[in-house]
């Protein structure tokens, strides 16, 4: 069987497409596992798992440690909030701790882009990044590939369009690079101040108006107004943002195509989203979630193999 | 590399309806029983006995596939296997399971299989059927219920089963010589 190229996720560009596609199809298989009556594989029994979680998350730290869980991996979970971080400690220092304890991998939050690049020169356990900063998310893109190839199948030549909050989307920036390697178009969608200049560099078409998007589009990702990481007022008013950028059913059904909605959480509802499309059936969102932890658990298993 | 025939088509169809003379010597009318083929090779020959076995009693005798490389002992000592599909559309509790595969030579496959096979229940009974046996193989005290052809190999060789499902021109066992 072929191995991943790399030993460590640190984000969705070091992946060649021959990586996403062994992903997918092992993902696909623990996708099987975990809808059995008993979910649980041994795969990682000798594998120790720290969760090193710099910044806030729910769902991100929930299914990682579902995955590590379902592995039969023993895990340990770190968060910042109430450790000696706030003593002092450097990065470098509380992870090369955590290590010293037998630790075999470390899937990482950060606040920091680059933080488990910089990590990754330095120490010798697989990482996996669950988020740096603003720059890439990339369990959160293959999570979302495997969903959209589950709705249509393979994604070359599909449009998919990102609306929101491009500038500081981490799932943003993973989402681009793992479309774009596995042949998909991709349209970003939001308004001016909150797309990152020079993105078209990628190779992704950049639009103003959220209707011609959705019109052009098989797939759209709507993603949060990340109003903690603004410093600066990007746009007058969520109200005002809402109602540019903002989609509704009404939007949904007077389009002449079914197309797929999906929103990478937590949902701010009546901003990017109303209820009523959250949870129509154009929605995919619940099963993101579920798939999420089939991916994380290929990640995982890929990842340990390289020992 | 040599390769030799050891099985052809015509005797490797006794083989199979012999086998399944045997297992309904030992299932009668097969209520409680299942078939289970493993994945990869295994689920060829276990769709091979089911529908023998529909053909000479009439009874559909439910059919899953089972991949057992997550259960695998020696993940992270080589290199991975590639996993395969699973399908277990039954609960295997209570059941009298007929565990299928190909080829068993050291019995690996067939103890990580057992351990697969517990996501599904908890079975009354499971016996063990192969096309091919290579005897003096085993790793591990694996001895099967049911055996279509008993060979001795040294480890240079591999048996090679080929069937007409996987676009081979004929059904047909081979002992190859690296």
């Amino acid at each position: 069987m072929q191995k991943l190229s790399t030993r460590h996720l640190l984000g969705i560009k070091d992946l060649t497409p021959e990586d996403i596609e062994l992903i997918m199809a092992t993902a696909t298989e623990f996708k099987e596992v975990i809808n059995r009556p008993i979910k649980k594989v041994p795969s990682l029994r000798d594998v120790t798992i720290a969760n090193v979680f710099f910044e806030n998350s729910t769902r991100t730290r929930l299914s990682f440690e579902l995955a590590e869980k379902r592995l039969s991996a023993d895990t340990l979970s770190f968060s910042a909030a109430g450790s000696s971080v706030k003593k002092g400690e450097t990065l470098l220092d509380t992870v090369n701790n955590i290590l010293a304890m037998k630790v075999d991998m470390i899937v990482m939050r950060h606040a920091s882009p680059g933080a488990p690049h910089y990590l990754s020169k330095h120490i010798s356990a697989n990482i996996v990044n669950a988020g740096d900063g603003t720059h890439e998310h990339p369990t959160q893109a293959l999570l979302d590939s495997f969903s959209m190839r589950e709705k249509l199948g393979d994604l070359a030549g599909k449009k998919i369009a990102i609306i929101g909050d491009i500038l500081h989307s981490r799932v943003a920036l993973s989402n681009i690079f793992a479309l774009k390697k596995q042949g998909a178009e991709v349209m970003l969608c939001g308004p001016s101040t909150l797309i990152p200049r020079h993105i078209t560099e990628l190779g992704v078409t950049v639009c103003h108006d959220v209707k011609k998007a959705l019109a052009w589009c098989d797939v759209a990702n709507v993603l949060r107004i990340q109003l903690e990481r603004q410093q600066i007022k990007y746009f007058p008013s969520l109200r005002e943002y809402s109602l540019y950028y903002g989609i509704n059913k009404k939007m949904l059904d007077e389009l002449d195509k079914e197309i797929v909605l999906m929103h990478p959480g937590p949902i701010n509802r009546g901003v990017e989203l109303t209820s009523d499309a959250a949870d129509s059936h154009h929605s995919i969102i619940l099963d993101q979630v579920e798939n999420g932890v089939a991916v994380r658990m290929a990640v995982l298993y890929l990842l340990a193999a390289q020992n | 590399m040599q390769r030799k025939l050891i099985l052809s088509s015509p005797l490797l169809e006794i083989t199979i309806s012999r086998l399944c003379q045997e297992l309904i010597e030992n299932h009668q009318d097969f209520t409680d029983s299942v078939i289970i083929g493993l994945q990869p090779r295994g689920i060829f020959f276990a769709k091979r006995i089911q529908e023998e076995l529909l053909s000479i009693t009439g009874k559909n005798i439910p059919l899953g596939q089972l991949d057992a490389t997550f259960y695998r002992d020696d993940f992270r000592r080589r290199e991975p296997l590639k996993p395969n599909a699973t399908k277990v559309p039954f609960l295997i509790e209570n059941k009298k399971v007929i565990l299928v595969d190909d080829v068993l030579a050291t019995g690996r496959m067939v103890r990580a299989a057992l351990d697969a096979m517990t996501a599904f229940g908890r079975p009354d009974k499971v016996e063990l059927c192969v096309l091919v046996d290579r005897i003096y193989n085993r790793d591990l005290p694996v001895k099967p219920d049911y055996v279509g052809k008993k060979v001795n190999t040294i480890d240079t060789e591999k048996v090679l089963v080929e069937w007409k499902e996987q676009g081979h021109e004929a059904d047909r066992i081979w002992l190859i010589t690296k």
